[in-house]
């Protein structure tokens, strides 16, 4: 057991040391910072002596290791607009995009599951048909689409809900309900099926035989293991999650990273864009982890000599 | 790899295809005709396909052309709708209907283009992998890795931001991102057929690797990486009307359903048409998309069949 966690967080530790070297690739494509940081007629000599003291004309290893160094110490650079440490900025906002993603999370799962199980215990009849199309539905709409639509009813409309920021439980409901709307039905299908694989097997059969009853078969013996897929892929879709924050943070003028990337990138401000978006694919490569944890957790019978992966 | 004395090797797909009297293809399609999914999801699709490549020839108005005399026009069933402009015109007088068609080639040409490119990388390193395994797995499985850390629409920003938004680079950056799903699922596909006692034995008697690839583990692989295509060309067009969205895809005068989405929120107010009607065609596409993959799995897969019904 300890040695898979340990070997697992061998490799998650590698592949963030990837992600920094893909980061440091991304920034130093996205152009020589010191035309962004000059004035336009800044001659030769001033381009030389800034570029010296960036120390840009050193080998590019030489580079990577020092923005690997100043990484580990939370230093990614300065916003060229505002001069502010980048990590700041982006730990600033941090939790207002993961507010966004667990709630959309929470949501999916307290809708899909019940709805999933409901589905394979009710197969073939009109609950199985309804709530399964209404899924299939649910994975057809953009969530940005369903976050406009949201606002077009819900507060143009109706008054009911306020359009845009953050802070009150209200302004949380639309973003993180156009967010979750494809992972309810994304769930909600993989729980039935896993449901319908689990309900066939001779040890539910055994449960049901020595009569115990239909709530305690589905509740403890099947829906336990039905959920052993549903938790692999809910790391998957955590990627889901915050990718689509940066839309959902646009519609709503959420105060996330999400919202950060978009507005760096119009304002050409590659440093933030690319160490914002190199901590979210932290944020996404460290919830795997745990979620590969809680899997071999929930699945003693998991393969843990690290040869599975 | 050993093998044992006697054994006969597989005719192989081809082979069987023909003892039932057609080819595989038609096969496909006669089981695809049995899935209520499939046909319905295959109808709509063939319909969106006219009608956005077919439809702008017949249908005389161009998607730029502006008439200031006729702006805010409602689509035809509201008060007030002209036949002229069935689904309306927007803040410039440009018709929607018009710019929905154009907007839908944009998105389909987007999705087939990104699943070809997508389906060779993946397809040619997900066999090098499998076939191979050893090193050459073990690298092309770690770079897949890497690029599974990142949140997907993450990285496509990434590079986005960095190169500039076009056609050509948004194909490619999608394909780019995705080929990690293909060239897994191939290498599992691969991995499974290459233990097969056909496979053994025609590795046995000589058979050089081109052809083992060719004719033994090709026909294997084709058929799941046609359902990971089909529904994945559902998730590109989502995220290229998303990249869109944010001015990050095709860029403008060419109409995407993204911008105008996009362009459509600001007149939510007064004209509810131009953000909700581009939704419904992405929605439309992708629901057919949906529904004719998962036909495609069902009728390629016997074993995830008795799961139905």
């Amino acid at each position: 057991m300890l040695r898979y966690i340990l070997t697992r967080l061998g490799h998650t530790v590698l592949v963030i040391f990837g992600i920094s070297i893909v980061s440091f690739i991304f920034l130093h494509l996205s152009g020589d910072p010191v035309g962004l940081i000059l004035p336009q007629d800044a001659t030769l000599e001033q381009i030389a002596a800034l570029r010296k003291k960036m120390l840009l004309d050193d080998p590019i290893y030489l580079q990577y290791f020092r923005f690997l160094t100043s990484a580990l110490q939370g230093d990614l650079g300065r916003s060229i607009y505002s001069h502010q440490p980048v990590v700041g900025m982006i730990l600033e906002r941090m939790p207002a995009t993961l507010e966004l993603a667990f709630a959309a999370l929470a949501i999916a799962l307290a809708v899909a599951i019940p709805a999933g199980v409901l589905s394979a215990v009710k197969r073939g009849t009109w609950i199985d048909t309804i709530s399964m199309s209404l899924a299939l539905i649910g994975l057809s709409m953009p969530h940005f689409w369903l976050g406009i639509m949201f606002i077009m009813v819900f507060s143009v409309q109706l008054g009911w809900l306020p359009t845009s920021g953050r802070g009150t439980f209200l302004q949380l409901i639309m973003p993180s309900l156009a967010l979750g709307v494809s992972l309810i039905a994304l769930f909600a299908r993989l729980t039935r099926s896993a449901m319908l694989e689990v309900l066939g097997q001779d040890y539910v059969r055994t449960a049901r035989a020595k009569g115990l009853s239909d709530f305690s078969v589905i509740g403890k013996h099947a829906l336990r293991n039905a959920l052993i897929p549903l938790v692999t892929v809910i790391g998957m879709e955590f990627g889901f999650l915050l990718g689509g924050a940066v839309i959902i943070e646009t519609v709503f003028a959420w105060p996330g990273v999400g919202r950060l990337i978009v507005q760096s990138i119009l304002d050409r401000d590659y440093p933030v864009v690319q160490a914002a978006v190199m901590m979210l694919a932290i944020v996404f490569v460290t919830v795997n982890f745990v979620v590969d944890l809680l899997y071999v957790w929930l699945d003693p019978n998991i393969n843990i000599d690290g040869s599975a992966a | 790899m050993t093998l044992s004395s006697g054994l006969v090797p597989d005719p192989g797909p081809k082979a069987k295809a023909t003892l039932a009297g057609s080819g595989p293809l038609a096969s496909l399609v006669r089981e695809l005709l049995l899935s209520r999914s499939a046909v319905i999801g295959g109808t709509v699709l063939m319909l969106v396909i006219l009608a956005c490549f077919v439809a702008p020839h017949l249908w005389g108005l161009a998607p730029n052309d502006t008439d200031l005399m006729t702006r805010f026009l409602p689509p035809v069933w509201s008060e007030g709708g002209r036949w002229s402009h069935p689904l309306g015109t927007d803040n410039l007088g440009r018709d929607v209907l018009a710019r929905i068609l154009a907007g839908g080639q944009v998105s389909l040409l987007v999705a087939v283009c990104t699943v070809l490119v997508a389906v060779s990388v993946g397809m040619v390193l997900g066999t090098l992998a499998g076939y191979y395994g050893g090193r050459v797995d073990s690298l092309i499985m770690r770079v897949g890795d890497l690029f599974l850390a990142y949140p997907f629409m993450l990285l496509t920003i990434s590079v986005i931001a960095i190169l500039g938004p076009s056609l050509p680079i948004l194909i490619l950056v999608l394909a780019l991102a995705d080929w990690v799903t293909y060239a897994r699922t191939v290498r599992g596909s691969v991995l499974s057929v290459k233990q097969r006692e056909y496979v053994v034995a025609a590795h046995s008697i000589g058979t050089r690797d081109g052809d083992i690839l060719r004719h033994h583990v090709l026909p294997n692989v084709l058929s799941p990486v046609l359902v990971l295509g089909t529904v994945r060309a559902a998730n590109y067009i989502v995220w290229e009307s998303g990249l869109s969205f944010l001015g990050m895809g095709v860029p403008p005068p060419t109409p995407t359903w993204g911008m105008m989405l996009s362009e459509g929120r600001d007149f939510i107010l007064d004209a509810w048409w131009l953000a909700t009607l581009p939704g419904i065609a992405i929605m439309l596409t992708i629901l057919s998309l949906n529904l004719l993959g998962d036909g495609l799995r069902d009728a390629l897969d016997p074993r995830l069949k008795g799961n139905r019904r």
